[in-house]
């Protein structure tokens, strides 16, 4: 495949779907409309357009934050979403809101990426004590992990009276996207640019620890980088929308099939790929019970699951 | 007799076996020989109904063994497995036990009990009757399987490279049981082998398989000889004779 | 058979039935007694369930690690659950008897289940992270199906997430209890029946079939027997994931033997006191409603992880 045409076929695929996104949902509008009638305009400037970035820009940070993770626990089959990351940041979250309601957002968010980090290290701790000869077991346990650390949430959400919240965060949702209310998103997209940058050094820090300092990289210093990044990422998402698991793991695995692991190359596709799908669960999640709403999160936790399924049990070469 | 008759094996496209025919005699002890990936355990799982053949059928004293009810085929062979799939912890004498199942289905009575007491002395497992399977070494689990097989009380005994894990006194010990068990209480065995020494020491008849096909076969004495083993294993090998012993000599530079 | 470990076991069952029936009795006692006694049948139901499809699963899977729930057995059954009344239509539904849609949930479910986890079985002693990764993600995915199709049935509620993700031992229907116990009475005299021959399925495929046993027809058969008892405690309550692994690891540990004819009954006993005493303790005296659950998810799920790090049962 030559090297440009992933990077056109991500492109034009994602111009497509954000068109799509744009005229999709409850509420008329038509292209014409957008220029003769003002409140249509309103609807792009505030609900249409922020909701398809709002897909769009979680979509590419989860997917990218998925990479960094399989890179720095050296498996394949992990992402936040999967390991206890975003259940951590939930539970950071759902602190916040019993204990204090009334912090602005940005305090809220810095708990939940507090307690996202926390989730973090307590997965790659677990991690460091499993034998390296099954390497399914760390997607197990990551698994698990995050189901403990659920129940923990929904214990907590039951007590306090706030388990509806807990079942709008657990499956991800772009129905209340609106301006004003996404903007931090923008920041998680800023960051996935960031990792893009230090896209080698990942590489390399997914060589393991000793190969890594071995060549010269500083080791330590890029493992904080990237469970920061984790973190923050899962956070920034799960605070906006709500949790959208399978994402991370499923997208950079097919990419690494067809573009192997070279992150500067790759790295542009595993965001347009994850940012593609995250929109297309959203659209299907429009059109599926039209006028109703199915959160994007239910969508590709079917599509995600029976990919990675796939993934799984079909070519069974490496881990 | 055991009459394998145009029996071939694949795995996927690979082909394992390819028309296979030839009689394990009765009475004997039977050592099918060969080099690494020659087909020998696989002809070993399709005698003993593990593996299904792509074609051709295996008879075991005229009945053929995909055609014929598990039930009357446990009473005729036992195949001494190399481990047990079990998540609760198993004595050394429950193993040994199951090895009755054919004939008491799960009631057990004196008999069973006797000859579950005759095998752990046999087998120099008295000591051990009490302890877990998975607490053994390699090479006493290796007896308690053969023990679980002997008590089975069949007329053929098929084992799957048994002496991977016993030391010389103990692989001894265990050849010479089975060469027992066929001399004086008529016991068929065929007994899949890597160690050119043990086969041609303690096996009456040998088959020998390259490339999934039979090289040669015949008793030890008539087709067992340096230029034979020469050509299946690929490297020289040359026949000493001390005394009642054969040794086979195939180390020294290349 | 009548191991002292078991009488014991039945003792304490015994008593904190008692407790559980008699905690707190003021008012109008015939009625809550009457209310009380439901919901214990119900508890009690549950458990030997779950005790029972663990030990057989376990069995059949050659590991203490894998239990139906982890396999997604309950995701299973809450999808065909789902799917019937999407197909049917919420009229369609409600037009049904209880005991009709009861046959026709656990018929379905015992079909896909031993088409589902056959698969998976033959698969599994090969590679047994494998399989429990599929397993958990069978599982995952037939709950996010299901939580589609209830949106696509009812778009704008959230009550059902809470039904979908854990179980609910509040609303016990009548009719699916008496179907349940007989169902389970069936099964038992079944299992009484055949502990013999799980014994010797315990030991592995091919030990087995050398002993004569058709392996893979008593597989089917216990399959369909799991599925049973997964579609009974299901129905009734809802997915519990770890209790079983919580109670086989109990029942191990207390008999320390490989014979069904004591692991089983164990395991019932013990699933069923753990229930019992655990909704008593939550419901009556810490007084929190439908936390029974989450606590079992949270102790079951540490357990599993040490489990798996210890490795020693795989």
């Amino acid at each position: 495949m030559h090297k440009t045409r992933p990077y056109a076929w991500t492109i034009a695929t994602l111009l497509i779907l954000s068109g799509v996104s744009i005229f999709v949902g409850v509420g008329d509008m038509t292209f014409s409309g957008l220029w003769l009638n003002p409140s249509e305009m309103q609807l792009l400037l505030i609900s249409r357009g922020p909701r398809t970035f709002a897909a769009l820009l979680s979509g590419a940070s989860i997917a990218v934050s998925g990479v960094i993770m399989q890179l720095l626990v050296r498996n394949k089959f992990v992402e936040p979403g999967t390991t206890g990351t975003t259940e951590s940041a939930m539970l950071g979250l759902l602190l916040v809101t019993v204990f204090a309601p009334q912090w602005p957002i940005f305090a809220k968010m810095a708990v939940a990426a507090l307690t996202a980090l926390l989730g973090v290290l307590g997965f790659v701790f677990l991690v460091r004590k499993l034998p390296p000869q099954r390497p399914l077991m760390i997607p197990i346990v990551g698994l698990i992990y995050g189901g403990i650390l659920g129940a923990g949430a929904t214990f907590i959400a039951y007590q306090a009276d706030l388990i509806q919240y807990i079942g709008v965060w657990m499956s991800g949702e772009f129905s209340g996207v609106l301006a004003g209310r996404y903007e931090l998103l923008w920041l998680a997209g800023g960051l996935t640019l960031l990792a893009y940058f230090s896209a080698d050094q990942f590489t390399v820090a997914g060589l393991g620890r000793d190969t890594s300092r071995a060549l010269g990289l500083r080791y330590g210093y890029v493992l904080a980088l990237g469970v920061s990044t984790v973190a923050l990422v899962s956070a920034l998402v799960v605070v906006t929308v709500g949790m959208l698991p399978f994402v991370g793991l499923v997208v950079p695995n097919i990419v690494s099939r067809i573009m192997g692991d070279n992150l500067r190359q790759s790295l542009p596709v595993v965001a347009g790929l994850g940012a593609g799908c995250v929109l297309l669960s959203d659209i299907i999640g429009r059109v599926a019970r039209f006028p109703y709403e199915i959160p994007a999160g239910t969508v590709f936790g079917i599509l995600g699951a029976a990919v990675f399924l796939w993934l799984l049990l079909g070519r069974r070469s490496h881990v | 007799m055991i009459s394998i008759e145009h029996v071939s094996y694949k795995i996927g496209d690979t082909p394992i076996i390819s028309d296979v025919t030839t009689a394990l005699p009765k009475g004997k002890v039977t050592a099918l020989i060969g080099p690494n990936g020659a087909g020998k355990s696989s002809l070993l799982n399709i005698i003993a109904r593990q593996a299904t053949a792509t074609t051709g059928t295996v008879e075991i004293d005229g009945l053929d063994v995909t055609q014929t009810d598990p039930r009357i085929l446990a009473h005729k062979m036992a195949i001494v497995s190399q481990h047990v799939g079990v998540a609760s912890r198993l004595r050394v004498r429950d193993l040994i036990g199951f090895g009755r199942w054919p004939h008491n289905h799960g009631r057990p009575t004196q008999i069973d009990v006797d000859k579950i007491d005759e095998a752990l002395s046999q087998f120099d497992l008295e000591p051990l009757a009490h302890r877990f399977v998975d607490e053994l070494s390699g090479g006493q689990r290796q007896r308690a399987f053969v023990a679980m097989g002997f008590v089975q009380d069949t007329d053929w005994v098929l084992l799957d490279e048994p002496l991977n894990n016993l030391d010389l006194r103990h692989a001894r010990a265990l050849m010479a049981h089975l060469k027992q068990m066929s001399a004086q209480h008529g016991k068929s065995i065929v007994i899949v082998l890597h160690d050119l020494n043990f086969a041609m020491s303690w096996a009456d008849h040998i088959v020998a398989l390259k490339n999934g096909q039979v090289a040669f076969s015949g008793p030890t004495r008539d087709v067992a000889h340096a230029s034979s083993l020469s050509d299946l294993y690929n490297t020289d090998v040359q026949i000493h004779a001390q005394g009642e012993q054969f040794f086979v000599a195939h180390h020294g530079p290349l | 058979m009548f191991d002292k470990r078991l009488i014991v076991l039945f003792i304490c069952l015994a008593l904190a039935s008692g407790v559980f029936l008699t905690w707190g009795l003021t008012g109008r006692i015939w009625f809550i007694l009457e209310l009380r006694s439901v919901k214990l049948v119900a508890l009690i139901s549950v458990g030997i369930s779950i005790g029972l499809a663990t030990v057989l699963f376990q069995t059949l899977s050659g590991n203490r690690i894998l239990t139906p729930s982890i396999m997604g057995f309950d995701a299973l059954f809450l999808l065909v659950q789902t799917s019937f009344v999407f197909s049917l239509g919420g009229v369609g539904y409600a037009g049904l008897s209880d005991l009709t849609l009861f046959a026709a949930n656990t018929l379905v479910m015992v079909v896909a289940a031993v088409a589902l986890f056959g698969m998976i079985l033959r698969r599994s002693r090969k590679d047994i992270h494998l399989m429990i990764l599929v397993g958990v993600v069978f599982g995952l995915m037939f709950r996010a199906i299901s939580a589609f199709l209830q949106r696509m049935i009812n778009p704008s509620e959230f009550s059902y997430i809470q039904g979908a993700m854990f179980a609910q031992f509040s609303a016990i229907n009548g009719i699916e209890l008496i179907a349940s116990v007989v169902v389970l009475v069936m099964i038992g005299i079944w299992l009484a029946r055949h502990c013999a021959v799980l014994d010797v399925v315990a030991l592995g495929r091919d030990t087995a079939r050398g002993l004569g046993i058709n392996y893979d027809r008593f597989q089917f058969t216990t399959l369909c027997v799991i599925a049973a008892l997964v579609s009974v405690s299901t129905a009734l309550v809802g997915p519990i994931t770890f209790l079983g692994l919580l109670v086989s690891t109990l029942a191990h540990s207390l008999m320390k033997s490989h014979r069904h004819a004591l692991i089983l009954p164990a395991a019932a006993l013990i699933s069923a006191l753990v229930l019992v005493v655990g909704q008593t303790y939550f419901e009556r005296i810490m007084r929190l409603q439908s936390t029974l659950s989450v606590a079992i998810e949270f102790g079951g799920g540490l357990l599993f992880l040490i489990l798996l790090a210890r490795g020693k049962t795989l």
